[in-house]
């Protein structure tokens, strides 16, 4: 193995550098600008996090497992993993060989950044190495992830995938000299190889790698950078605050524009949709495109859904809410001075049971919660029979998070007064806020799939033989993706009654379309999603539908073509009247 | 005046004569079904809000239509929703708030 030239330099290097230290420091200038946007709290705890051993193991991982491997990508669909895992391994294990294999065997040349990448045009028979014979399999894993690419370009159905996003300018330029680096290298390193010292598929090879390096920053291969940032950050907790701004903007550019997210959007379910789903948002966020910005962050309904199919993690609700926290609105809602609420029951050591605002409409959720209490025989008191306070949740999914916050003082005042040291809770869009808001010391936020369950298993609630229908539970968006209770309602429903299983469940399960989430759809508009989720529902074969929602509840009776009860209703239904306690 | 137990609301003048409508204009161009509201009141029945600040969606869109200020019932607007989910004609109340809130300056 001898090196070609002494001078070890030739002119085609130029156009890798240059892109080199382009895409350096605009990544570094970028991260610098995000840092600085966090308080200083979070910079603080995100500066120690860099140094905790344990915190190091767990980036080191994420970033192989999320970022290198794409092992999400993999539980979703094996030909999408392998396309995304084939390049982005492949690119970094030939990068990282390269550089063992200049440090093996010509050290001194190691300060010059580009003799791992023209390796074989400086070096004359240097592929005999084992590192050059891995760096070949590697090279030919890429070649083979990027064939997929292209064929999934036109077949995207192969890799479960019915829609993709549609590219920008910028996309389209960054992943055609992504495509075309790797075949490039391949057919220089073959020239090379057999002796022929022609630059010019060098200067092709080097050309494309610079046209990557400066399209990065303006396309979605930013997203490469800026996961691994993201990971650390994740790791280190730190919270989406400020819009566009730190961990908001940090999200932002890690949405690699997969599209993942289209399939998954229960909006879609209407094409006039296709075009505000996360990817789109995230897409428009860093445009700063205000007129599409507020289109998508008011039309969106927060299901939560894109959230949990992102292999990066982009919280799509969360990006909205802060979008619509920026608008002003110059009529303030004011709870501080609210005078004539309810008169507040006296719930000392009690139950104290909130229905919330939506099971006023679903009367029947609330009689059965208190006639399975009854049953029971546990002592209560329903705090808003006659109406009361909301929880504040639609206020602050509005974005106007003052006012919610000020709610929810008045409605912590309210329930520590009572005394109660149980708080029930029917309506999952006020358990969730519940549970993420309010601080209740001494009192024990339950749902009552949960308060139910340990009646039963206390013996406290006698249930009644199995009835013989069988009911498919369609997850609430804020119960299921939301709170992440899944296997509470199912287990109840499975002791009282037959389950099925819809093939849309649990955290893939799709909005009914009824959520309060959304600020600009109105019913028309939302009758086809509640009819695509109701297909999802019918294709279980089961005889009914179960919920634990409301929302859901009232707006899958409108067009089901089958019985919808609420959790709370089957229960009562299945329970003695007389406790054996008796 | 005699008590009967019952008493008739007082009569209020409908004055056509200085209306500003541009208020209620710019709420429909936003919100275009905020025009094909009939008035039933099932929203003002199921508003929590009503027993706090007198708020009334039903009147409220009078009120625009009339150019009369409807600032003091939107106050404790707490968006719940229930009058979306009972309105008979559809209306998108919640952005009807929203956007009314969005005007005032």
């Amino acid at each position: 193995m001898i090196e070609r030239f002494p001078e070890g330099f030739h002119p085609f290097v130029i156009p890798f550098l240059a892109g080199m230290a382009f895409v350096l420091v605009v990544c570094l200038a970028k991260a610098a600008v995000v840092f600085f946007q966090l308080d200083a709290g979070s910079r603080r705890r995100y500066l120690v996090s860099l140094i905790i051993p344990n915190v190091i193991i767990k980036n080191v991982i994420d970033i192989i497992l999320d970022c290198l491997l794409h092992v999400k990508l993999w539980k979703r669909n094996r030909m999408l993993g392998f396309m995304h895992s084939s390049i982005a391994f492949g690119w970094f294990m030939i990068i990282l060989l390269g550089h063992i294999q200049v440090l093996l065997y010509f050290p001194n040349r190691l300060n010059t950044f580009y003799y791992p990448i023209f390796f074989d045009y400086f070096i004359e028979g240097g592929n005999d190495t084992l590192v050059s014979k891995l760096m070949d399999v590697f090279l030919y894993v890429i070649l083979a992830g990027i064939a997929l690419a292209i064929i999934k370009r036109f077949y995207s159905k192969l890799f479960g995938m019915k829609r993709t996003a549609r590219p920008t300018l910028f996309n389209m330029i960054g992943l055609y000299s992504l495509w075309a680096i790797f075949p490039l290298r391949l057919l220089a390193e073959l020239c090379a190889r057999s002796g022929n010292t022609d630059p010019t598929l060098w200067w092709a090879y080097s050309i494309a790698l610079c046209t990557f390096m400066c399209v990065l920053p303006f396309s979605r291969y930013l997203h490469i950078p800026a996961e691994m940032l993201l990971v650390t950050m994740r790791n280190a907790h730190i919270e989406v605050t400020r819009p566009g701004k730190g961990m908001a903007k940090v999200q932002t550019d890690s949405c690699p524009n997969c599209g993942v997210c289209i399939d998954a959007c229960p909006m879609n379910a209407d094409p006039a949709n296709l075009k505000d789903s996360t990817v789109y948002y995230t897409r428009q966020l860093r445009r700063n495109n205000r007129e599409r910005i507020d289109h998508i962050a008011d039309k969106c309904m927060l299901c939560g859904k894109c959230t949990s199919v992102c292999q990066v993690g982009v919280d799509g609700p969360k990006l909205r809410i802060l979008a619509r926290a920026t608008r002003k609105y110059n009529i303030g809602a004011d709870f501080t001075t609210v005078e004539n609420l309810p008169v507040l029951p006296d719930a000392q050591g009690k139950v104290l049971y909130f229905s919330g605002c939506m099971t006023q409409l679903t009367p029947l959720i609330g009689r059965s919660i208190e006639s399975v209490l009854k049953k029971a025989q546990v002592e209560y008191e329903w705090l808003d029979r006659d109406g009361g306070l909301c929880c504040g949740r639609p206020l602050h999914t509005a974005g106007r998070l003052k006012e919610a916050q000020e709610l929810i003082h008045r409605n912590e005042e309210l329930i520590l007064s009572s005394g109660a040291t149980t708080l029930l809770v029917s309506c999952p869009i006020c358990y969730r806020e519940f549970k993420e808001k309010y601080v209740l010391p001494g009192v024990n936020v339950v749902h009552y799939a949960d308060y139910f369950t340990q009646l039963i298993e206390n013996g406290r609630l006698v249930l009644k033989e199995k009835s013989d229908i069988c009911y498919v539970y369609h997850d609430p968006c804020e119960l299921g993706r939301g709170c992440g209770m899944y296997e509470t309602p199912r287990k109840l429903i499975a002791q009282t009654a037959g389950i099925a299983e819809a093939p849309a469940n649990r955290a893939g399960s799709i909005c009914c379309g009824g959520s309060l989430g959304s600020l600009s759809l109105d019913f028309t508009h939302r009758e086809k999603i509640t009819r695509a989720s109701l297909e999802n529902l019918y294709q279980s074969r089961a005889d009914a539908i179960a919920t634990a929602c409301p929302l859901c509840l009232a707006t899958f009776s409108r067009y089901s073509d089958r019985p919808v009860k609420d959790l709370a209703q089957i229960i009562d239904e299945q329970t003695k009247t007389n406790n054996i306690r008796q | 005046m005699m008590d009967f137990g019952f008493k008739l609301s007082k009569s209020s003048t409908i004055d056509l004569t200085d209306v500003k409508t541009d208020r209620f204009e710019q709420l429909c161009k936003q919100e275009p079904g905020a025009r094909v509201c009939i008035g039933c009141g099932s929203c003002s029945a199921s508003c929590p809000a009503a027993s706090l600040s007198g708020m009334s969606m039903r009147k409220v869109l009078l009120a625009m239509q009339r150019g009369q200020d409807v600032r003091p019932m939107l106050r404790n607007c707490m968006l719940c929703g229930k009058c979306t989910m009972v309105c008979p004609r559809g209306l998108n109340t919640r952005n009807i708030i929203l956007n009314i809130c969005r005007q005032y300056d």
